[in-house]
């Protein structure tokens, strides 16, 4: 049984009146990657930014790592990082932009450390490009190298392959899976892409109206789900 | 004639030097928080931008002259009418809301969801503020200019709190109305060719400094 790395207790979380995301109980587990799956608007991206601790949840307690005052301590909150849709990139050089995690956390020992991320997404002979003249694919794969090099214990990943073409899609894929598997790096997937979830995900999690639906196994999830919402969310029927 | 020349760059100088360090983080400020009054100071700092600077140094006059508040008060930083620090405080305050504006409107221009990926990076609030300032950089460099522009070419403040006095606080505006006033036109054209050939060095100085940070 691998250790729980955050614990959610009735998390509800509120744009003024709008009731955005109400979360009775859900567990992340150290080194899993857990897919998070719904349609649009359903919270997903909500709670990601609640996980990396962007936002206070209006009501209920968020604990990570054993941890559960509001705001989370920074030094916590630096374990934890998103790479986001679109991959905004600082008007720097590509290798400033990978820097720029370690350069906050003070750290200036970083050469080799951007060097080694930047071979791992496959752009090291970019390093000195200005990060603007970069096509979509390499630029997401800048802001995967970006978020690597500081080594989190925590990888949010917000539908972080939409809009991309198979190749790039195919390398994020792996090189992400390799950070779990090597590193032991926990994953919350994001994704409306339900194959993707498929294939790279331990664990499953439907998300409706702000709801979890179900929460189970990816193989349970997949192939066996015990929600009718599920059953029709994996055939493609619409759901609302 | 040189001496007029540095004296206008001098007090310029000095002046956009004061209100760079007050302006970029007021804009900057104003340009990332959401609160109270904000659009109270936002409009103010508007209507400042476009200000005549003959009112400012009128309210500068009263300010340092003989009966003002000010001259009561017997202190190094408050500067003794009709000289150059009486000027360069005239023109920090013109030059202040052009800065604080312009960057205002270059902070706002970067786009919202850099400060959550700054943030989801690591980055405290500080770290944020300072990470959209830089990638604002073009348009507050565009504000310091812009504030550069304003009180080099300026006049009626500077002959209202320097007095125009020759040797002493004389620069080069107030040298062409000078001139031109006695007839003497080449003179004057002489010291307008100065004054458009500082503010093009000036500029393209600052937008050298602009280059080497790229």
């Amino acid at each position: 049984m691998m250790e729980t790395l955050y614990q959610l207790t009735n998390v509800a979380h509120a744009y003024g009146e709008r009731q955005v995301l109400q979360i009775d109980t859900l567990d992340i587990r150290q080194g899993e990657i857990l897919a998070l799956v719904g349609p649009s608007g359903a919270g997903k991206s909500t709670l990601l930014r609640l996980l990396n601790f962007l936002e206070t949840p209006t009501h209920g307690r968020i604990q990570f790592q054993n941890q559960a005052s509001q705001p989370m301590p920074l030094h916590l909150r630096r374990r934890v990082t998103t790479v986001f849709q679109r991959p905004f990139l600082l008007n720097r050089s590509v290798s400033a932009n990978v820097r720029y995690g370690l350069r906050l956390r003070g750290r200036r020992d970083h050469t080799h450390a951007v060097e080694k991320a930047l071979e791992q997404v496959g752009l090291h002979e970019m390093a000195r490009q200005p990060a603007r003249t970069l096509s979509g694919g390499e630029a997401q794969r800048v802001a995967l190298a970006r978020a690597l090099v500081i080594q989190p214990d925590v990888l949010l990943l917000d539908e972080p392959t939409a809009n991309l073409d198979p190749q790039n899609v195919a390398l994020i894929e792996k090189i992400i899976t390799q950070l779990n598997q090597e590193q032991g790096t926990t994953l919350v997937l994001v994704t409306h892409n339900i194959f993707q979830a498929r294939r790279l995900a331990q664990r499953a999690a439907l998300l409706m109206n702000g709801r979890l639906i179900e929460t189970a196994a990816a193989n349970d999830f997949f192939h066996h789900p015990t929600q009718p919402q599920t059953a029709a969310f994996i055939r493609g029927d619409m759901v609302y | 004639m040189l001496e007029i020349a540095a004296l206008s760059l001098r007090v310029s100088g000095v002046a956009l030097g004061i209100s760079a360090l007050t302006g970029i983080p007021v804009g900057a400020f104003l340009g990332l928080s959401r609160f109270r009054g904000r659009p109270f100071l936002v409009t103010l700092v508007y209507t400042g931008m476009g200000f005549p600077p003959v009112v400012i140094g009128l309210f500068v006059y009263l300010l340092l002259s003989r009966n003002g508040p000010l001259a009561a008060i017997e202190s190094a930083i408050i500067p003794a009418l009709f000289t150059p620090g009486a000027m360069v405080l005239a023109q920090s305050i013109i030059a202040f809301p052009l800065v604080a504006g312009f960057t205002m409107a270059a902070v706002m221009g970067v786009d919202a969801q850099l400060h959550l990926q700054a943030r989801a990076l690591g980055a405290t609030r500080w770290q944020t503020a300072v990470t959209v300032l830089a990638e604002a950089r073009v348009g507050v460099l565009a504000a310091v200019i812009a504030g550069f522009g304003g009180i080099i070419s300026e006049v009626g403040a500077v002959m209202l709190v320097g007095g125009n006095i020759d040797g002493r606080t004389r620069v080069l505006t107030t040298a062409i109305v000078l001139e031109t006033r006695k007839g003497n036109f080449d003179l004057a054209i002489a010291l307008g060719v100065i004054l458009l050939g500082l503010t093009f060095v000036a500029n393209w100085a600052l937008l050298r400094l602009q280059g080497k940070e790229e």
